[in-house]
């Protein structure tokens, strides 16, 4: 998405000024009127629906919450959907660095068209993903390769989706990898293998991860591009937004909240997880 | 070091995942020829479907955009308690499935809610209706306004600015002559990205529309209802208009991205 | 730096261009669009229908013919279509509906109890309905697997498309054909439940509803599927390979059409509703693939020798207690074998949302 490093657009707060003291003091109702009016847009917009969903779930105790996640076909879904993830953001890991390393590294006609289409799936609304993937990989697959209603298909459809994140964050810290260390390597003698693993991989590393972090909860999200090509079978092939959608149709929103409660957490501890890393990391420089 | 067995595999990958299928869908529209093509996509309910993809998605790229600059300056410019919180709060909406999305909004504005009712009773309906939509597609894209714009922001530094109100420039003044064309770049990558995201929404939108044919059903929405209806040509059709539609915003943005050295 | 600034402002132009125009035509495509409720100008009516999926064609179609009557003239229309149950629970919760048609009695029922729909929606001569179908046995084109009766459905290896009836209302109609069939009309529980038994093990996917069952059916799954006539007639229309047989016991599926309490031209809703009950209007349904209620008003469709209908059966109430019951029922325990959840959760009608 960005071309930069950062994850959080963190302020570095004013910056140095020519000498002057009364020019480092901000008119103080000047933040406070435009921070009330970012707080109310956010609030009135993301926080306090968000809250409510997290309200609505414990509607009926702790008890009712677990029953909701706990009935088979949700936890199934939830099993799938963190299991297919998970394995998602690995292959992410390993094919995001290998087209960002191509992409740095590699010249070859048509590169700047490739550079431009990795961002494809985060223009292309989710349907249309779906509509894609069943033409090419569904029943009537020009190259015979059906994977409708198989837990494959899942697989398929969210490392559609989450094709840009890992190759978005390693492809700046390539570029700006210094080369000089690399040459050193090998003029005494490494082979490339040994020099990428122990002199541009630990540089990598913290993109890698970041990139992949991102990956994951992107997929754990995951809605529109699942249903055509997999059926959304329960037990399946039934990702936790099919079900949570199909809990919000039959009128059960306290369950629906239950599961989707469940989703924000995993979300938001794999997000806390990633922060913590990345201030770990740049500390160690 | 291992150059093309590594261009090979990262070529084949994308080959598979990405360019065959979305060239098939292009491909499969034609598959009858141009006139359905042509039907479909001139057919009452397939304009009406983008022109409410369009209003939602217009509606929801001003807010953002106004919401955008003015959280990028406060994150950027100011400094008060609680700012790393703001920072990590406006990227809430990235970590959230569409479907959520809608269910909570419909705990909120739905008729039976606290808000929800007391806008019903002014005359206000927000889910089933446009608001409802404009409220998800705002929720989904919010951030990526302020994400485009805060780092060119930060590198910008505020010197430019600190000078502007030497010399006796007012906020405003400072904002429109010097903050404004700083960022012009990033914020039309911005601003661009949050219309690709607004465009495409689907899930969100699935949730809270009602599905009003001509008022409340989306493009994307319309590809759905197509697809369940046997009309494999129309849907097709009307993805392959959207995936153009994502192809060209995708050009634009090559060509916004603030400039690295490449 | 004069080309690339050249360049990007050019290209920041154009895209500040295309968001002028974009609020300009979404502003008129918003304006154009707001006239619900009649609120358009000049005492316009705009009538919301919201219905179920399958009949969107057959609505299409006679909103325009009602549209060229002496009643229909200046009246406008909103349409909502999407699967029975879904759209049901919508209006409950605030979707705006002057008709509403669903595919079964109980979605009216819910508005009913919601007091969205008048509890008399039902006291016409025709008890509220506004077509009918059949359950019909859907197959291969050609049925090269000749599977013709319940029974067949039940032979080992033999692989049966239906949806899940705690997720489909319409699935419902599929499960007490099969049922009221093979128990003699409701008499013979036991021969009834265990025909259920026995046609689940062999059902390898349970869709979430009856056109999402029909679409995998299609993209190759399964040897046959339970579906309704007019859904069978409109996948053959629209090129799908299906054939399908009208087994001589089966259920008469009868789709409700109601009239809403809160509907703001009242007079107007029920002219439309006249209207659909005219023979010309009925045999728009009947080229749809729905049998009309109105004797004799078109389409030829095969009788059934041991046509029953729900009532036969007891009656919905009846038949919702005692084979969909999520908690306890006949189906609950089928699915809970299978592994199925039936989202036995207390029902949320009270807490409303």
């Amino acid at each position: 998405m960005t071309a930069t490093t950062s994850v959080k657009p963190t302020g570095s707060g004013t910056a140095p000024g020519p000498a002057g003291p009364v020019l480092r003091k901000r008119r103080p109702y000047g933040t406070a009127l435009g921070l009330g009016t970012a707080v109310l847009y956010l609030s009135l917009i993301v926080l306090i629906p968000l809250a409510a969903v997290v309200w609505r779930s414990t509607d009926g105790g702790w008890d009712r919450f677990w029953a909701a996640v706990r009935t088979p076909d949700a936890w199934a879904a939830l099993e799938l959907t963190v299991g297919a993830s998970l394995i998602v953001a690995l292959i992410n890991v390993v094919m995001g660095t290998v087209i960002a390393w191509v992409l740095v590294r590699d010249k070859f006609p048509g590169k700047g068209l490739v550079d431009t289409l990795i961002d494809l799936p985060f223009a292309l609304p989710t349907i249309v993903a779906g509509l894609v993937l069943l033409a090419l990989y569904g029943t009537s697959s020009p190259l015979h390769i059906d994977l409708a209603y198989t837990r494959l298909s899942v697989g398929v459809a969210l490392l559609f989706v989450t094709l840009p994140f890992v190759v978005r964050t390693v492809q700046p810290v390539l570029k700006e990898l210094d080369r000089d260390m690399e040459q050193a390597a090998y003029s005494l003698g490494a082979s490339p293998f040994t020099t990428f693993r122990r002199i541009i991989l630990p540089n990598l590393a913290p993109a890698m991860i970041s990139g992949a972090g991102l990956a994951f909860t992107r997929a754990i999200a995951e809605y529109g591009s699942t249903n055509l090509l997999t059926g959304s079978i329960p037990f399946q092939t039934q990702v936790s937004a099919v079900n949570i959608f199909g809990r919000i149709e039959s009128d059960d929103t306290t369950s629906a909240a239950a599961i989707s409660t469940v989703l924000l957490v995993v979300a938001f501890v794999v997000l806390v997880l990633l922060d913590l890393f990345q201030r770990w990391s740049a500390r160690r420089g | 070091m291992a150059k093309y067995p590594l261009r090979i595999l990262a070529l084949v990958y994308l080959l598979f995942l990405l360019v065959l299928p979305v060239g098939l869908v292009l491909w499969r529209t034609f598959e009858h020829g141009l006139r359905p093509v042509i039907d479909t996509l001139t057919s009452d309910n397939a304009t009406h479907a983008f022109a409410v993809t369009l209003s939602v998605a217009v509606w929801a790229v001003l807010a953002n955009t106004v919401f955008g600059i003015g959280a990028a300056i406060l994150l950027v410019r100011h400094n008060f308690p609680g700012k790393r919180l703001l920072g990590a709060l406006i990227d809430l909406p990235l970590a959230v499935s569409p479907v959520v999305v809608g269910l909570a909004l419909i705990l909120v504005y739905g008729k039976f809610a606290p808000l929800g009712g007391w806008l019903e009773d002014r005359g206000i309906q927000v889910i089933f209706s446009l608001p409802g939509m404009v409220l998800a597609t705002i929720f989904v894209s919010l951030p990526l306004v302020v994400r485009a714009i805060v780092p060119v922001l930060e590198e910008m530094g505020d010197e430019q600015e600190q000078a502007a109100h030497t010399l006796g420039a007012n906020r405003w003044q400072t904002f429109l002559r010097i903050t404004v064309p700083g960022i012009r770049a990033a914020l039309g990558y911005g601003v661009v990205l949050c219309l690709a995201r607004a465009l495409g929404e689907y899930g969100a939108v699935a949730v809270v529309s009602g599905r009003l044919v001509g008022q409340t059903q989306t493009a994307t929405l319309y590809v759905e209802e197509r697809y369940q209806n046997y009309q494999q040509t129309a849907a097709f059709s009307t993805a392959a208009v959207l995936a153009l539609i994502a192809i060209v915003i995708l050009l634009v943005t090559k060509l916004l991205r603030p400039k690295e050295n490449d | 730096m004069d080309g690339p600034v050249k360049l990007r402002t050019r290209m920041l132009a154009v895209s500040t261009a295309f968001l002028v125009t974009g609020t300009v035509l979404g502003g008129c495509a918003g304006t154009a669009n707001s006239s619900n409720d009649g609120g358009g100008g000049g005492g316009e009516v705009t009538l919301a229908l919201v219905a179920y999926s399958t009949p969107q064609a057959a609505y299409e179609q006679l909103i325009a013919a009602f549209q060229k009557t002496d009643a229909g003239k200046k009246i406008k229309f909103t349409q909502s279509y999407g699967a029975s149950g879904d759209q049901s629970r919508a209006v409950a919760s605030g979707l705006k509906a002057d008709i509403v048609a669903f595919s079964l009695e109980p979605d009216i029922t819910r508005l009913v109890t919601a007091k969205l729909v008048d509890a008399s929606w039902n006291s016409d001569q025709y008890k509220g309905m506004i077509t009918d179908s059949v359950a019909v046995i859907g197959t291969r084109k050609g049925n090269p697997k000749n599977l013709k009766t319940w029974d067949d459905l039940a032979k080992p290896g033999v692989q049966v498309l239906t949806p899940n009836p705690f997720t489909s209302g319409g699935a419902k109609w599929n499960i007490l054909a099969g049922y009221g069939a093979k128990s003699q009309k409701g008499t013979d529980k036991a021969a009834g439940a265990a025909y259920l038994d026995a046609l689940f093990k062999n059902v390898p996917v349970q869709d979430n509803s009856g056109r999402a069952s029909l679409q995998t059916f299609t993209s190759g799954k399964g040897d046959a599927f339970i579906s309704y006539e007019n859904e069978a007639l409109f996948a053959q229309k629209n090129g799908q390979a299906v054939d399908y047989t009208v087994p001589d016991d089966t259920i008469l599926i009868e789709n409700p059409i109601a009239v809403t309490t809160n509907s703001a031209h009242p007079a107007e809703a029920k002219a439309f509703l006249d209207f659909l009950h005219t023979p010309a209007a009925q045999k728009i349904y009947a080229d749809n693939g729905y049998r009309p209620v109105v004797k004799d008003a078109g389409g030829s469709f095969p009788h059934p020798s041991g046509l029953f209908t729900v009532g036969d059966l007891g009656g919905w109430s009846k038949v919702n207690k005692e084979l969909f019951d999520p908690a306890q029922s006949v189906m609950a325990s089928i699915e809970q074998k299978l592994g199925i959840s039936t989202s036995a959760a207390p029902s949320p009608a009270a807490s409303k949302k």
